[in-house]
């Protein structure tokens, strides 16, 4: 390299190396602003929530949980137990992220994502001392950002344009969509039983109400998945991406 | 407008919890346990949300029976997922069993 790094170089080949992420989110997107309509809310508060919120998983909870008129606390206690999952993220970040002033920290601490993590961890695997690596962080979120945005847009008017859509029961949609992210967790045993016990509380549990059901069977099912952990030394556990 | 205040209170919280560990930086710490516990709740969250969804899909009994559309679909989204681990197929093929299914036992 005879030319000095670049910024932009760096923002270009983050947003660039993230392009198979922006497909994956894409029918997230569509299907959640689909979605906004069977929880009574406007189409411009699903835009808001994809605006300030962006975090998918736990957009699609609140949905699910307003259509089912959830109180106001176990919608942000559902938030927090579903989004904590970005602290081990940050956490793992923050050697490459530490150095930067605040509101480079700031702004990267919002766009953090999933997928933003994963193509993250892989770059500073590979570059661990890159200078512009927060370039290259900002081109990935900033990406992702905008793609989600646009495709809750699409969902929002794809489902004001076919409003019986909801009476099709597309939030089977939402099921099959989760079914995609867990299933390929399941193959660790400790994971599949924390999955098994999670569903059977909630099940057994569905008629408390506010949804309390759902916070008992999040705490059976991590309390089995750390039991089995314990009970079988060899396994070891890794951070797992929904 | 408690909607409003629904989803501005999940936005805080939500950059609270991605940021703290920025801002902070080296001040906060996790326990080996409590990044095991983390570890477990993305599956026990989603698996939670939707077992009772897809046994008893109109909020009374347990419909255990091969006429509900959204349980013979997720078994199937289940298994397209396993053999195949891609997501985009699973969710596609997921949606053309359940809306098959009910369209075809007219339900």
């Amino acid at each position: 390299m005879t030319q000095p790094p670049v910024r932009s170089t760096f923002f270009l080949a983050g947003a660039r190396d993230t392009v198979p992420m922006l497909v994956g989110a894409a029918p997230f997107g569509m299907i959640f602003g689909a979605l906004v309509g069977t929880a009574q809310l406007a189409p411009w508060q699903g835009q808001l929530m994809s605006l300030s919120v962006f975090a998918g998983s736990s957009q699609f909870i609140a949905v699910g949980l307003m259509a089912g008129l959830a109180s106001l606390p176990v919608i942000w206690l559902a938030t927090v137990i579903v989004n904590l999952r970005h602290m081990l993220y940050a956490a793992a970040l923050l050697p490459h992220v530490q150095h930067l002033p605040a509101r480079w920290r700031w702004v990267l601490g919002f766009l953090l994502t999933d997928e933003t993590y994963a193509v993250m961890d892989g770059y500073y695997r590979k570059h661990p001392h890159a200078p512009l690596g927060h370039w290259y962080f900002l081109g990935s979120g900033l990406a992702m950002y905008t793609n989600w945005q646009c495709w809750t847009l699409v969902g929002l008017l794809f489902g004001a344009v076919f409003p019986q859509l909801q009476t099709l029961g597309l939030d089977f949609a939402m099921v099959v969509t989760f079914i995609a992210i867990v299933v390929p967790q399941l193959a660790r045993t400790p994971h599949l039983a924390a999955a098994m016990a999670a569903g059977a509380v909630a099940y057994l549990l569905k008629e408390l109400p506010y949804k309390l059901g759902l916070t008992a069977a999040v705490a059976a099912g991590v309390g089995v998945g750390l039991l089995l952990t314990r009970l079988r030394p060899g396994v070891s556990v890794q951070r797992s991406a929904a | 407008m408690s909607a409003t205040l629904a989803i501005l209170g999940m936005a805080v919280l939500t950059f609270g919890i991605k940021a703290v560990v920025f801002i902070l930086g080296d001040r906060i710490a996790f326990s080996p346990t409590a990044k095991q516990a983390l570890g477990f709740v993305p599956v026990t969250v989603l698996t939670a949300i939707i077992v009772p969804m897809v046994l008893a899909p109109h909020g009374q009994g347990l419909e255990l029976t091969w006429r509900n559309p959204q349980l013979v679909a997720a078994c199937f989204a289940v298994v397209v997922c396993a053999a195949t681990r891609h997501q985009l197929l699973t969710i596609m093929l997921g949606l053309v069993a359940f809306f098959g299914w009910q369209f075809g036992w007219g339900l």
